[in-house]
């Protein structure tokens, strides 16, 4: 493919080059009444090609549908994604809908109307009823779409927290993230960075009786169908948390704690058996055995939810991520009994 | 108020006759007049517009093939390129200088500064800006800034890395990334010398505008862009001293200690005594300006196309009413909707609500507008010059990339698209290329008033179709894989494996993208080889009806021989038939100059 688009490049290259060398020389002052004010040929020909552009267009839309939408997300891993999708669904459907039709009447009218000699345009300067039905329909569908929006936005942005509710510390820094988990009794330990030393990275009160059990990974397991809350910190500059298979995402700001829940619903297992998802791996999988840069264990990929970095945090922000692993309760139980509680590390060192 | 302006004016023509020759310096570069300063304004912009897309050639080359190298790296990144290998804070630093200098030095600068220039005095009947010293000034400080943020790139930390949008802490602390070293403060100082200059032009046009009509030229006799300009230095003077007090706190906070943004920071090994500041006050500074700014940009260029696309449709612009009002609505929405950029940020939810109404509601004057565009087509008999190419051009660019507003504009769909690639698709299409083309078509409209002579129409014919096909080429599919999930600013993709079959896409971008900056040529040689050897313009050659075209070819200070002429009518009479629908007004000519005083044969309306 890569090589098929580098051999257009350069044909087109010698073509625009072929063609600048003929247009230079076109363009010479041979004719002195050549005003160079678009004369009835021009627009004639100028007009057709309108109609063409806006076959090239058409045609553009259409491809990028037809072989790009593919890139899609695969069906929300959380709760809340199912209705996100949905408006989405039908916020690309007007969109696409008014552009549709927009673009046809933009440039079918540059082809139709274009100058002809003795042609005269018509002077038609307002008109109080179309100009209202144009207010009026953006603002019925807007509307709408506002409203429908806003309900989803509070039901996301308000998470309740309940008895059930796995709190879950996310904690950012140049260029990693880690995961803190509440232990035993539920509650996230005091922390502050002024706090933090040797292998109290996370600058854990020590001395605060919550953050003894408090459990700290570099890999996020979350229990399916289990409300999460997470809460994040930063430790020095603006983060984002985006977990693209979620709908989530939320800034990491240094100086503050800020918030975001969801309802996990795919466990990873299930998402690496979705159909989509197979085939995205397949492609994937194809396109990295032909890769010579990789190494053998690189080139077959498995599919792993992932957060990552969405705000620009410096050199190596494009590398700042973190597996996701989403498991039943029992699965999640015994992981997390195996990991090490804070109380555990301080004493080891 | 504009019969003071005449009297005043009328004095002052009593001198052109014995004035005094210019020397070179008054005439080429300390120039108080607004046609020599628009100049100035336009080829500093152009110079700026080849060094900023330049950088985007760079980013599109890496990230079309993020793993091999090119030698052009090391000639023109130096020891960021060593080996023709990119290093990753150097792309950072590509995309931020990028974006600073074609939000401000080429569309804010480049294209209001120019056309601001040229037109408010030429379409006003003014013979000058209010003050032409302030004018000179102006330039002169946007010239420094264009100096110093071109510096930037040889300091040795490197050049301001953290985006254009400047966040701290990254942003404040040398500590985080090299370019937050002395080449951050060259930014600041830069941004702070730019706003000055915009400032003071900003009031020049404010100025003129209110003060220097010509006798009968009513607020409602305007040509739209003149009302554009004007409604754009407005903003401009409420928003820009914003970004000041965001640039001048950040500057303490990272010169004197202060905690103006920066709180509770933990950097290589060492906490920082920063305490209390909040990161998210700076976006709420920072987005009050760069939202505004958005309209900054677009709406001289949505002013300069109304006036193409009505003189070359050789009809009235449609709805002539609405779009004033479309204008001062978006003005004023423009200023309160600067939180649709901080949905995530981790504000108030509720801020985010109010938000999401009052962007959906700036969707409602575009509408208009676009819908008003079409119409003026409609029953035209449209002259297809490069200008009106380009106009149509921008309409339809604009309706693209506003309509993927609509989608970022819901703060619930921004959750999982911000700041991805489906962003830089929309804005790009809507403000970016929307505003190139408005410049384009500026360029190629008054080319022959600011140069005496003619663009060739059929390079300008190549330049456009090679830039339309371009622009969709890489924008359109861009906005696919900003679906897929894939983040902006990352200097390559394969660290995720999940983003492997994007790549083919965003080789075709890429190629896209080298097309159409290779199609630019022919617009700079076209421009260039115009100013001297292009064929002598005609006093009026688009048939146009605003006053700038009844100046003489030669530009001579003060812009009219004689006495300012007076208005009679609108700008817009295209085409008027008069009262017996026999013939136009004036006979065999389908327009009528705003000079030329009513007609017994013809109708009067609310003009």
């Amino acid at each position: 493919m890569t090589a098929f688009l580098i051999i257009i490049v350069v044909a087109l290259l010698g073509i625009t080059f072929w063609q600048l060398s003929k247009i230079f020389k076109l363009s010479k002052p041979i004719d002195s009444n050549d005003t160079q004010i678009a004369d009835n040929k021009d627009n004639q020909n100028q007009g057709k090609i309108f109609l063409a552009f806006m076959i090239f267009l058409y045609g553009l839309m259409i491809y990028s549908f037809w072989s790009l939408s593919k890139f899609y997300l695969p069906e929300s891993a959380a709760e809340h994604g199912y209705e996100y999708d949905q408006l989405m669904f039908i916020s690309i459907g007007i969109i696409m809908f008014v552009q549709v039709i927009t673009q046809f009447l933009l440039h079918w009218f540059a082809y139709k109307y274009r100058g002809q000699k003795g042609k005269k345009a018509l002077f038609y300067a307002d008109n109080d009823k179309l100009e209202f039905i144009w207010t009026i329909i953006p603002v019925i569908v807007l509307a709408g779409l506002i409203i429908y929006g806003l309900f989803s936005w509070s039901e996301i942005m308000n998470v309740e927290e309940t008895d059930d509710t796995l709190v879950i510390e996310i904690y950012a820094y140049q260029f990693d993230w880690r995961a803190r988990y509440s232990g035993e009794d539920g509650t996230l330990g005091e922390a502050n960075v002024r706090l933090i030393e040797g292998v109290n990275q996370l600058g854990l009160n020590e001395n605060d009786p919550y953050s003894q059990d408090d459990i700290i990974v570099n890999e996020l397991h979350l229990p399916v169908d289990r409300p999460v809350l997470f809460k994040f910190r930063s430790q020095d500059v603006l983060h984002s948390a985006y977990f693209p298979f979620f709908r989530s995402q939320m800034n990491v700001v240094p100086g503050m704690v800020t918030q975001f829940g969801f309802t996990p619903t795919t466990t990873s297992k299930e998402i690496r058996n979705s159909e989509y998802m197979i085939d995205k791996v397949k492609r994937i999988n194809e396109i990295r055995k032909e890769n010579d840069n990789l190494s053998e264990d690189e080139k077959s990929y498995e599919f792993e939810y992932y957060l990552l970095c969405n705000k620009i945090c410096g050199a190596s922000h494009y590398n700042m991520q973190m597996k996701i692993v989403v498991e039943t309760e029992e699965e999640y139980q015994k992981w997390i009994s195996e990991q090490q509680t804070f109380k555990e590390l301080t004493a080891q060192n | 108020m504009s019969v003071a302006a005449q009297t005043l004016a009328n004095d002052h023509s009593h001198d052109e006759g014995h004035h005094h020759e210019q020397t070179f310096i008054e005439k080429y570069i300390f120039s108080t007049d607004h046609k020599m300063i628009a100049k100035q304004y336009l080829i500093t912009g152009l110079i700026m517009g080849f060094i900023g897309i330049s950088m985007s050639l760079l980013m599109r080359l890496q990230l079309a093939w993020p793993n091999e190298s090119f030698w052009i790296y090391e000639v023109l990144l130096g020891r960021f390129g060593k080996d023709g290998v990119m290093d990753p804070s150097i792309y950072l630093a590509l995309s931020t200088i990028h974006g600073t200098i074609m939000v401000f030095y080429v569309l804010t600068a480049g294209l209001s500064g120019t056309f601001s220039n040229l037109l408010i005095p030429l379409q006003i009947g003014a013979r000058d800006m209010a003050s032409g010293f302030l004018n000179m000034i102006s330039y002169w400080l946007f010239f420094i800034s264009s100096v110093i943020i071109v510096s930037s790139f040889f300091v040795e930390s490197g050049p301001a890395s953290s985006g254009w949008t400047v966040y701290p802490p990254l942003s404040a602390l040398p500590q985080a990334i090299g370019g937050s070293g002395l080449g951050m403060t060259l930014w600041l100082v830069a941004i702070t010398v730019f706003i000055a200059s915009s400032l003071l032009g900003s009031l020049n046009y404010i100025v003129t505008v209110l003060n220097l009509r010509t006798e009968g030229m009513s607020m409602t006799r305007l040509p739209l862009t003149i009302w554009a300009f004007f409604v754009t230095a407005i903003i401009g003077v409420v928003s820009f001293p914003v970004l000041l007090s965001a640039g001048l706190l950040l500057l303490m906070d990272r010169s004197f200690g202060t905690s103006f943004f920066l709180s509770d920071i933990y950097i290589q090994g060492e906490v920082l005594s920063y305490q209390g500041g909040s990161p998210v006050l700076y976006e709420h500074l920072f987005w009050f300006l760069g939202h505004p700014e958005v309209y900054i940009v677009l709406l001289p260029a949505l002013g300069i196309t109304s006036e193409i696309i009505a003189t070359n449709s050789r009809k009235p612009i449609f709805g002539y009413r609405a779009m004033i009002a479309s204008i001062l609505a978006i003005a004023f929405l423009s200023t309160v909707v600067w939180g649709h950029h901080m949905f995530v940020s981790g504000m108030n939810p509720f801020l985010g609500s109010v938000f999401t109404f009052t962007t959906l509601l700036i969707a409602i004057p575009s509408a208009v507008k676009a819908f008003n565009y079409i119409t003026t087509l409609w029953k035209g008999n449209l002259q297809m010059n490069p200008a009106m190419l380009f106009s149509i051009g921008l309409v339809s660019t604009f309706i693209t990339g506003g309509l993927t507003g609509i989608i970022l504009g819901d703060s619930t769909l921004d959750i999982n698209v911000h700041d991805t690639y489906f962003v830089i698709a929309h804005f790009h299409l809507v403000m970016g290329i929307s505003a190139l083309y408005g410049l384009f078509a500026g360029v190629y409209h008054w080319f022959p008033k600011m140069f005496g002579r003619m663009m060739n129409k059929n390079l300008g014919y190549v330049h456009f179709w090679i830039t339309a096909v371009g622009a969709y080429g890489i924008f359109f599919p861009m906005h696919f894989i900003g679906m897929a999930g894939l983040p902006r600013r990352y200097y390559k993709f394969t660290e995720f494996p999940y983003f492997d079959d994007l790549a083919d896409t965003n080789v075709l971008i890429s190629v896209f993208a080298f097309i159409t900056a290779a199609g630019q040529i022919f617009f700079v040689y076209n421009f260039i080889s115009s100013i001297f050897y292009g064929k002598k313009a005609e006093q009026n050659p688009w048939r146009s009806n605003t006053l700038e075209w009844t100046t003489p070819v030669k530009h001579i200070h003060g812009n009219w021989p004689g006495e300012i002429p007076k208005v009679y009518r609108w700008s817009y009479d295209y085409s008027k038939r008069n009262s017996e629908d026999t013939d136009y007004v004036i006979p065999g000519q389908d327009y009528i100059p705003q000079n030329v005083p009513l007609r017994e044969n013809e109708e009067e309306l609310n003009h």
